[in-house]
């Protein structure tokens, strides 16, 4: 069985890859507003330390510019305001062909998630930070083991960046413009994963909130690793965390699908 | 094209019943309209409280007080929602008009083509944007060490003015990237909102080149900075000269002929999609 689930994720993850590879000069451009808006964040960031005596809530300004660019960078990799398909295909109906598949419908979603997100490791994530690099100091994980973990946070944090979606985009099954609610959830993102500001630069109370939501896992915590804040059982338990999310997220999405499909009626079948 | 030159009166007239239609239409999908005005709306009081989160972190941001930080945030956000509500629509261009061929329906049409998609494209549920803004702008200037003069406000509604107008010249100018490369949607982004975005904190705190790129490549200093430093008289650290703060309204002419430079050579330049 899970043989047959890795060959899904790679077959359909791979011709997604490659479809994503046929914008690739939209993809660039992406990636110089990412540069842009990291170079902006870093500065302020680095003004903001330089004059809290050089550390702040722990982070040194090296610490803060990295922060900047990298989570640029995930912006595109985890998905953080990226869209399914799924909203209009259940506005049109097509939904029922996916169902038909004989290929699960939130693995075949995944894998498509997945395969693109491989190729925007490469075009968005880390240009932001190799530019970065080029006009500020920035902190590299030390010692090298820590960028497999890292790397396991990244793909963490990018199927709880699917599994939120697929659970918001979901509720077209009941609200035929979901347009509202995939803003909400994008905001949710931007301002709780850390995008606007770095979580650990909130009021403590509001730090703890953001700490407790799902969005934290998607940018938060894997640059917080980049950046060694967390070692041995502290390091594997975000981790967990990470991982945690991402499976209780996945299992919700197949509950609200399977609740769905029950009450689906398509016309003119 | 040969088409009947019409008046600039008529073309307004036609700019407001097309906007009028718009909204009307928006308005029979009123849930969905409403959330996603507050939702858009949303995202700019996000904005606002990250930058309060940093002055509680750094008091005397920049050297400037609260509400002058807030002034200028306000300053630098107000104009660019303006621009939102009128100018954002040319975005459009690359990801309907050109791609998908429609361009050619708006270009046989006897007026102009840019006014067409300003019309076309207008959603009201962007004004949820000017809320966040306005009050900002509010609490602070009442919050401000000055005297609202009536020469004060003329000077603050010179101000927002000409930030609109230059904000709104970018726009077109980033908007017309298209018309040579199709694919680039994301990096009129990277200088419209990447303005706003840079524009909320002062001048002086970022590193020299982002400086002169700010205040040379783009005039962006000029929307918010320039005219701050005067009207909140705040703490003027690079020592510009005070005749600057009249300047904007020259930057903002500067940027609009520029922009319609652009535009005009875009259309020319524009090529029909497909066979």
């Amino acid at each position: 069985m899970w043989s047959a689930v890795l060959r899904l994720l790679w077959e359909v993850g791979k011709r997604s890859f490659r479809r994503a590879t046929t914008y690739r000069l939209a993809t660039l451009s992406g990636a110089f507003v990412n540069t842009v808006f990291g170079y902006i964040r870093a500065a302020v960031l680095i003004y903001v330390a330089a004059r809290s005596g050089g550390v702040v809530r722990g982070f040194t300004g090296q610490d803060l510019a990295t922060f900047a660019f990298l989570s640029q960078g995930f912006i595109a990799i985890v998905g953080a305001f990226r869209g399914l398909d799924l909203p209009k295909r259940i506005r049109s109906g097509d939904i029922e062909v996916d169902l038909y598949r004989p290929a699960d419908l939130q693995l075949w979603e995944l894998a498509n998630w997945l395969g693109e997100s491989t190729l925007q490791v490469l075009l968005r994530g880390v240009p932001p930070v190799v530019l970065g690099a080029l006009a500020f100091d920035l902190r590299w994980p030390d010692p090298a083991w820590h960028w497999l973990v890292f790397g396991l946070s990244v793909i963490a944090a990018t199927m709880v960046g699917f599994a939120v979606r697929f659970c918001s985009n979901l509720v077209a099954f009941w609200l035929l413009d979901i347009r509202g609610i995939d803003q909400m959830v994008t905001i949710s993102v931007t301002f709780f994963a850390g995008l606007i500001l770095p979580i650990n630069l909130f009021p403590a109370w509001l730090e703890s909130v953001a700490r407790a939501l799902p969005f934290a896992s998607m940018i938060q915590l894997p640059v917080e690793i980049f950046l060694g804040r967390y070692t041995g059982w502290e390091m594997a338990w975000i981790l967990g965390q990470q991982v945690l999310w991402a499976v209780a997220l996945l299992l919700a999405g197949r509950m609200i699908l399977g609740s769905a499909t029950r009450r689906l009626v398509v016309q003119g079948g | 094209m040969t088409a009947q030159p019409s008046l600039v009166s008529d073309e307004f007239r036609l700019y407001r019943r097309l906007v009028a239609a718009r909204i009307r239409s928006d308005w029979q999908y009123r849930t969905s309209f409403l959330l996603l005005m507050v939702s858009q709306s949303l995202i700019i009081v996000f904005e606002l409280v990250a930058l309060l989160f940093l002055i509680e972190l750094v008091p005397q941001f920049g050297g400037w007080s609260r509400a002058q930080v807030v002034f200028l945030y306000a300053m630098a956000t107000l104009p660019f929602s303006i621009g939102d509500v009128f100018i954002s629509e040319v975005e459009l261009l690359a990801y309907r008009y050109i791609r998908d061929g429609d361009f050619d329906v708006v270009l046989l049409r006897p007026t102009s083509a840019l006014l067409q998609i300003l019309a076309l494209e207008f959603e009201l549920r962007r004004a949820g944007k000017l809320l966040t803004p306005a009050i900002a702008l509010a609490w602070s200037a009442t919050n401000l060490d000055v005297d609202w003069t009536v020469g004060r406000i003329a000077a603050l509604a010179v101000a927002v003015i000409s930030g609109t107008a230059i904000y709104s010249g970018l726009w077109v100018i980033a908007g017309s990237i298209p018309f040579w490369a199709v694919a680039s949607r994301e990096a009129t982004n990277a200088m419209t909102y990447g303005s706003q975005f840079a524009n909320q904190y002062p001048l002086h705190i970022y590193p020299g080149w982002i400086r002169a790129i700010m205040g040379w490549a783009l005039p962006l200093a000029f929307v918010a900075y320039v005219p701050a430093i005067s009207l909140a008289d705040a703490a003027n650290p690079l020592d510009l000269p005070s005749w600057m703060a009249f300047t904007p309204p020259a930057v903002a002419v500067v940027i609009g002929l520029i922009a319609r430079w652009v535009w005009r050579t875009g259309v020319a330049h524009y090529q029909s999609t497909g066979s």
